[in-house]
């Protein structure tokens, strides 16, 4: 070992200078699964507030009453069809086939929608019979919950749509590969909050 | 004369390689029939009337639901250990931790916060109260 430092051992760096490279999107899928964290959380709080304040009636009508298990039943298999159907249209895009991809998910969209028709039919039908969310706090925190759930799907919709009309003009280029995966991420979340609704708020509720 | 050479940071190459699942129809599938007969089981419980026992249909119907989820995690959102180098298993098991602490802890405050109510919290007799 010479006291005399080599010229190049002066350029020994011990951390990189050099900002290094990040292929553009790689960290998507894992920030956009942070997201989706989040807003875990955010439903756990909704999940907290119907826990506590679920049984309380105000003397007003209660689950029994009111939910129809029927129409529950049917909206959760709307919405567990939409999820495979999505799948299939992620695996016709990994396939490559972009015009069989359209299809289902055009399928995908349909199931959406009607999930949130029967929804808004049920919402309608409970403020038509008084039970609106100003009636009780068990009402107050089930339209909460359902509720934001509700907005999830729709928009989930909307940019179900957007990456349907992506796809239509630009093809399915990486960028709009990322998206579906997103959005893909974004829909099969929303069904896995779904079973947490209609077990925690209708079945519990039925019981 | 020990140059550390730092190899430079070698990130994914392309969306294969990165450890994400992309699933099958085999595997869409078998997640879809599990999850139509873990749904169908309480639904039919429920609304046939339950068992004798509601704690246990609660129990039952609960433990269903637990289980569909991981069904949904595995075969829909295709979590691994592996994607994003262990990342997004992480980050979901911070959620997770902190998703029961503060469910767990939220219905037992609340609960306690009811059940140690003064008991005549009723309007009527808190006429006067200060005044």
């Amino acid at each position: 070992m010479s006291t005399t430092a080599h010229p190049s051992a002066a350029a020994t760096s011990y951390w990189e200078t050099e900002p290094h490279h990040h292929p553009e999107g790689a960290s998507t899928s894992l920030g956009f699964w942070v997201y989706l964290m989040s807003d875990c959380l955010m439903f756990a709080v909704l999940f907290a507030v119907f826990g506590v304040l679920g049984q309380s009636y105000a003397a007003g009508p209660g689950p029994k009453v009111l939910f129809d298990l029927t129409l529950v039943a049917i909206n959760t298999a709307f919405l567990l069809v939409s999820s495979i159907t999505f799948g299939f249209a992620m695996l016709a895009m990994y396939e490559g086939r972009q015009s069989r991809m359209q299809v289902w998910l055009a399928i995908t969209l349909f199931f959406g929608l009607a999930f949130l028709a029967v929804e808004l039919y049920e919402f309608h039908h409970l403020i038509e019979v008084g039970a609106g969310p100003q009636r009780s706090a068990f009402l107050s925190s089930f339209f909460a919950l359902v509720g934001t759930h509700g907005l999830h799907v729709t928009f989930g919709s909307i940019w179900l749509v957007t990456m349907m009309v992506q796809i239509h003009r630009k093809g399915l280029i990486p960028a709009n590969q990322r998206r579906m995966n997103c959005l893909s991420m974004f829909w099969h979340f929303l069904d896995v909050i779904w079973i947490g609704v209609f077990t925690f708020v209708y079945l519990l509720g039925m019981i | 004369m020990s140059t550390h050479s730092i190899e430079p940071h070698s990130h994914h190459e392309g969306a294969s390689h990165d450890g994400h699942d992309h699933g099958s129809y085999k595997s869409y599938i078998t997640g879809f029939v599990l999850s139509v007969i873990l749904t169908a089981i309480p639904f039919a419980l429920v609304m046939t009337g339950g068992l004798e026992s509601r704690a246990l249909t609660a129990v039952i119907v609960i433990a269903f639901a637990v289980v569909q989820i991981l069904v949904h995690m595995v075969y829909f959102l295709h979590m691994n250990s592996r994607s994003d180098e262990g990342w997004t298993m992480m980050s979901m098991i911070f959620t997770v931790v902190v998703v029961v602490i503060m469910l767990a802890g939220s219905l037992w405050v609340m609960y306690h916060l009811n059940t140690n109510m003064m008991p005549q919290m009723d309007h009527n007799q808190m006429q006067g109260f200060g005044s």
